[in-house]
């Protein structure tokens, strides 16, 4: 049981800075996700936590006391790599075992905890196989068994799902939920995606060119992205963006763009009345545009050409064409629409977003 | 395979195979045939009536016999066997630290080191036994089997760094440091962990270095002077050729048994040493 606290943690390559100022308290017993594109330092800031990098500036600390210049093997983490990192040369019993041999158990301590965990994980049946005959998903929960054994203070997963095939990732997301829940350890898992994130994190952090983003539970940055990269990463399909000028009209604030002309509800025209007359970036969610009722208001209404239909069964995406931008609507799936068809669409005032064109940042 | 007509077939898949093949063995099948036949057939001229090069109908073993009672041969074998087995012992440990050491610690010029271990390694021998017979002759060491013990590393050690090297660059870093954080220093993670993995590599270089010191020439000629220090290369050549006489069947009959060994290393470690030069580790 333990927390976790990241100063002002940097690191540089050579003249590369990859990780810039990153600051972040974990919790004790807390699940917190680092996501974000390639290159964008997550996994960097994972190994700095194992030790497996030295820090550049900046402090790390676990259970308060400063571990920058601490071994890995000294810091009581366990880790999950993406390629599993099994050893080849050792049984399934024998790879869980190692750590604990390691840490000199005495062997009827280690045999215990080998049944305890194979038992949490269902391979009691393959203790006494070698990597080499196991399948993909078998091998990730050896790899999970081998930290589970250790019972450490923290664990540490880099990309653990992302060698295996879509439906059993899926399968073995909720197990590590499952697991997560019933050790209560404190966990970092890193990820490039943002599915993983929003399921597995009770927080989560996402990152880009090496600074934090935003930090904040799954909901929290679905609804409330902090600037436009965050808002755009979380949720699938992605956020629409449209490039527009905001101006006033009769008091109201009004967002304008070719082919579209839409006043801002009460509390974001509040905020937006500053920006008056400047570029700004609307976005809006795919879910949260629908195709025009009576009862909706003429003010938030738009006209579309429908360019593709993507059923998926649950829903129908409609990627739709407004002026120069392309605006992406998922809809009922009992609506009969083809492409090439006009239509007047609307949306949920309360759910845009807006954002400033230049830095980026929500409004 | 080639794919299409039979014709293609052959021309370009079946017979290549054969011709190479049989410029492969041939040696050895004369070898084989020359230990095996009589004085008499040996030294037959070409055009006499029952001139026969490719077999004979009567085969002896006094060319073998020859070897064991007239000659230092077992001395020689037990030589060979000893200078191979210490040198190939000293240049693996040598090298698989060294090569460990270049491929992981990431120290500064580690690659420039690299570099400069394996120009050890092109530095021609018959350029080099000049200053090392000096050397040897300082140290007294002149003689002795250690005077080829000591200077056999001299190639064996780059070779099996730079080999072994590129097999632990092969090995995923993350083994290691997943032992590391499972509690084992880095010295225990590479004695349990990589070395462990990289045998196939370890036993490839040590099966080529072992054959390297096995056939040695031209130190083993220079350093060694009395007939029952030498090695079977220099034995069978400089004891079976006196002046311009060829012993041609105790010579070939030498060959032959000195291969022997060579021979059954290869073919015990065969599976091994396969893995190890594709360097497939499996995870």
């Amino acid at each position: 049981m333990a927390e976790v606290s990241i100063r002002k943690l940097n690191k540089m390559f050579d003249v590369t800075h990859v990780v810039k100022d990153v600051d972040l308290e974990i919790r004790d017993k807390e699940f917190v996700v680092l996501v974000g594109p390639s290159g964008c330092g997550k996994t960097t800031t994972l190994r700095m936590v194992a030790g497996l990098e030295a820090i550049t500036s900046g402090q790390i600390l676990i259970d308060d006391s400063v571990v920058n210049e601490v071994p890995p093997m000294d810091r009581d983490i366990a880790m999950v790599f993406q390629n599993y990192a099994l050893y080849p040369h050792m049984s399934v019993a024998g790879n869980m075992a190692f750590g604990l041999k390691m840490r000199k158990f005495a062997k009827p301590e280690i045999e215990t905890r080998i049944k305890r965990a194979a038992a949490i994980l269902g391979i009691e049946n393959l203790l006494e196989r070698k990597p080499r005959q196991l399948s993909g998903g078998q091998r990730q929960r050896v790899a999970l068994g081998r930290a589970i054994v250790r019972d450490p203070k923290v664990f540490l997963f880099d990309e653990p799902l992302s060698n295996l095939d879509a439906k059993l990732r899926v399968q073995m997301r909720v197990e590590l939920k499952k697991l997560h829940e019933r050790l209560g350890t404190t966990a970092i898992y890193v990820t490039h995606d943002q599915v993983e994130a929003m399921t597995l994190g009770d927080r989560v952090v996402v990152m880009k060119d090496g600074w934090v983003q935003q930090v904040g539970e799954p909901l929290e940055l679905y609804n409330t992205p902090a600037n436009r990269f965050v808002a755009g990463f979380i949720g699938s399909p992605a956020m629409n963006f449209i490039e527009a000028t905001l101006g006033e009209s009769n008091g109201a604030v009004v967002a304008e763009a070719p082919g579209l002309r839409l006043s801002l509800p009460g509390p974001l025209a509040a905020r937006a009345r500053a920006k008056a007359g400047r570029a700004i970036t609307l976005g809006i969610r795919p879910e949260d545009v629908h195709v025009a009722t009576d009862s909706d208001p003429v003010d938030l209404c738009f006209d579309v050409i429908v360019e593709v239909v993507e059923q998926l069964g649950s829903e129908i995406l409609l990627d739709t064409r407004v002026g120069p931008a392309t605006v992406v609507a998922s809809v009922e799936p009992t609506m009969r629409i083809r492409s090439n068809e006009r239509l007047r669409m609307s949306l949920k005032p309360e759910r845009l977003h807006l954002f400033d064109a230049e830095t980026e940042a929500a409004i | 395979m080639i794919e299409g007509a039979l014709w293609r077939r052959w021309v370009f898949y079946n017979i290549p195979l054969i011709l190479f093949v049989f410029v492969l063995l041939f040696p050895f099948y004369w070898m084989i045939i020359t230990t095996f036949r009589p004085d008499g057939e040996l030294y037959r001229p070409w055009n006499a009536v029952n001139y026969m090069p490719f077999w004979t109908n009567d085969p002896t073993l006094e060319h073998i016999l020859y070897l064991f009672e007239e000659t230092n041969f077992m001395r020689w074998m037990f030589n060979t066997m000893f200078i191979a087995l210490v040198s190939t012992v000293i240049s693996l440990f040598c090298g698989v630290l060294a090569g460990y050491a270049l491929a992981r610690l990431n120290f500064p010029y580690a690659g420039g080191l690299g570099t400069a271990i394996f120009v050890t390694y092109l530095v021609p021998q018959t350029l080099l036994f000049i200053p090392l017979a000096e050397i040897i002759r300082n140290f007294q060491l002149g003689d002795t089997p250690w005077s080829l013990i000591l200077t056999y590393p001299t190639f064996l050690i780059p070779f099996c760094t730079w080999l072994m090297m590129g097999y632990f660059k092969a090995i995923p870093k993350e083994l290691e440091e997943c032992a590391r954080i499972d509690g084992a220093s880095r010295w225990k993670a590479m004695v349990y962990i990589v070395i462990p993995v990289a045998v196939p590599g370890i036993l490839s270089s040590g099966i080529i270095a072992f054959t390297l010191s096995w056939n040695e020439f031209i130190y083993a000629l220079v350093f060694l002077s009395s007939p029952d220090q030498k090695t079977v290369p220099v034995g069978v050549t400089s004891e079976l050729i006196r002046g311009d006489v060829f012993f041609w069947g105790p010579l070939m009959a030498g060959a032959l048994l000195g291969s022997i060994p060579v021979a059954i290393v290869y073919s015990f470690f065969v599976e091994h040493y396969v893995s190890g030069l594709t360097g497939s580790v499996k995870g």
